[in-house]
């Protein structure tokens, strides 16, 4: 068989042994790789940036735990940037699987920089219907969400004093790994005009740019990617970045197959053609 | 009257929904709070509707395929092990609750794990079908390979000329495409919710 045959047909075992050699290697031998920052994740930092001294911003942790390689180092990010600002921080979930880990998080990283629950951050919890439950915010966060995750009723917590409704926060920041970013642009920023933000998968990224360009959204995280860029301004150095030599080496694999099986097809085709050509003599 | 009575239904409900979603009144936000109630009260009756539907197509298939028998009891354990760790809403809190380490130990790892499958699926599928058949297929193989590239640490000034081209790429082409399927997609979900409310589409009462 000839050498070219013999590479457009390999078996799908040795790609995978390739891929998990490749993705294994930054673990072991740690790199770092530099990261140009996009304009799209540089609103999103210089947004955050004015959320100090008590301003509030809602962050939406509306993603599963498949997404959380890609998102959790975002909203790790935002929240140890607002903490640090001393900003203060509402979060929800609009997804099912979401709020035992904002849970996790928003206590880890407030337990780390001394923050205070009910004074610093409020974490409202999961209501189903996403669009319901964004509109029913639109009008009062008391409405689809009279007690927080933790069964204290808002008006009991002192954060949630004058925060009615989107009017009472400088924007919302969303995390989604599924429709939930969609369900914020047409129900919060269309109904309400609230400053709208995303943090997305990359494989999701593109969709949201036309979005972007039409103001709906101010800013996009893309991936990790995104995060690594966001940990970057911010002067951080956490999952983001440490993700991101994973992510070169997957994707320097795949584009090293991709060249490979074409030069074995082009390889192949000339070959028909000069085999094509001594039969036609 | 076994059909005019929803299709009257339907008609005023929605024409009423729409009405209040560009009325900022009181009275407005009262209705959507009370159509609000009835979705979540509507979702709570179906669920005990779904769990039915969902045991009695598991028994059934443990039953009837007994190879798989096994997959069927860990659906039906899974099922009744959460319900049990989640009665409480205090359960729900803390790092040693059964629900955080069925949560921590079982569901987030399995989740990530088959996410993660897709990047091994994902380089054998590009392997197998990024190659220049056509002109059509060159152009997709040479735009993927130009945004991945930009994964890539790349020397200068090969990276600022990545990022111009993949900028451009996401900007104008990608953005003409989705917007065009963007507004394609609002307008049919328009149409075919006219067509609901006037009572044209009809499949939502069975046959038809």
């Amino acid at each position: 068989m000839p050498w070219y045959d013999r590479l457009l047909s390999v078996d799908r075992r040795w790609i995978y042994l390739v891929l998990a050699v490749a993705i294994i290697i930054p673990a072991v031998w740690t790199f770092f790789v530099p990261v140009s920052v996009s304009s799209e994740v540089e609103n999103v930092y210089e947004f955050i940036d004015t959320i100090r001294d008590g301003k509030l911003v809602y962050l939406a942790i509306d993603y599963e735990p498949s997404y959380m390689a890609e998102l959790h180092p975002m909203a790790e990010a935002i929240l140890r940037q607002v903490f640090r600002q001393n900003g203060r921080v509402l979060a929800g979930s609009l997804s099912q699987f979401g709020p035992s880990m904002a849970d996790e998080l928003l206590t880890r990283i407030a337990h780390e920089m001394g923050k205070t629950y009910g004074v610093d951050y409020v974490f409202l919890g999961y209501k189903p219907y996403p669009a319901l439950t964004i509109l029913a915010m639109g009008t009062d966060f008391r409405v689809p969400f009279p007690a927080d995750y933790y069964g204290h009723p808002l008006d009991s917590l002192p954060l949630m004093t004058g925060v009615h409704n989107y009017s009472d926060v400088a924007g919302v920041f969303s995390l989604a790994g599924g429709t939930g970013a969609e369900y914020w642009i047409t129900y919060g920023n269309a109904k309400y005009n609230l400053p709208l933000a995303l943090g997305v998968t990359g494989v999701m990224a593109a969709d949201y740019y036309p979005y972007l360009q039409s103001g709906q959204i101010f800013g996009l995280l893309p991936g990790i990617k995104g995060a690594a860029e966001y940990e970057q301004l911010a002067g951080l150095r956490g999952q983001g970045l440490r993700g991101i030599p994973y992510q070169a080496a997957a994707h320097a694999v795949v584009l090293f197959f991709i060249i490979l099986t074409n030069v074995a097809f082009f390889a192949k085709r000339a070959a028909g053609r000069r085999a094509g050509a001594e039969s036609g003599r | 009257m076994k059909r005019r009575i929803p299709l009257i239904l339907v008609f005023v409900t929605g024409m009423a929904m729409v009405a209040q979603f560009f009325v900022p009144h009181e009275y407005s936000d009262y209705l959507f709070q009370y159509a609000n109630d009835f979705v979540i009260v509507i979702g709570i009756l179906a669920l005990p509707v779904g769990i039915y539907s969902l045991m009695v197509a598991t028994v059934r298939k443990a039953r009837s395929e007994p190879r798989e028998r096994i997959y069927s009891l860990a659906t039906i354990a899974g099922f009744l092990v959460m319900v049990a760790a989640g009665l409480k809403r205090e359960w729900f809190h803390g790092d040693t609750t059964l629900s955080a380490m069925l949560f921590d130990n079982i569901l987030v790892p399995a989740q990530a794990t088959l996410f993660s499958l897709l990047a091994f699926y994902l380089a054998s599928a590009a392997y197998r079908a990024f190659r220049a058949r056509t002109l059509l297929a060159a152009l997709l193989l040479l735009t993927a390979f130009i945004v991945m590239l930009r994964m890539i640490p790349l020397p200068e000034p090969l990276a600022s000329w990545n990022a111009t081209v993949v900028r451009w790429i996401l900007e104008v082409p990608n953005m003409a495409a989705k917007r065009a399927i963007i507004i394609g997609v609002g307008l049919g979900a328009v149409t075919y919710s006219t067509k609901i409310l006037l009572g044209i589409e009809r499949s939502y009462m069975g046959g038809d």
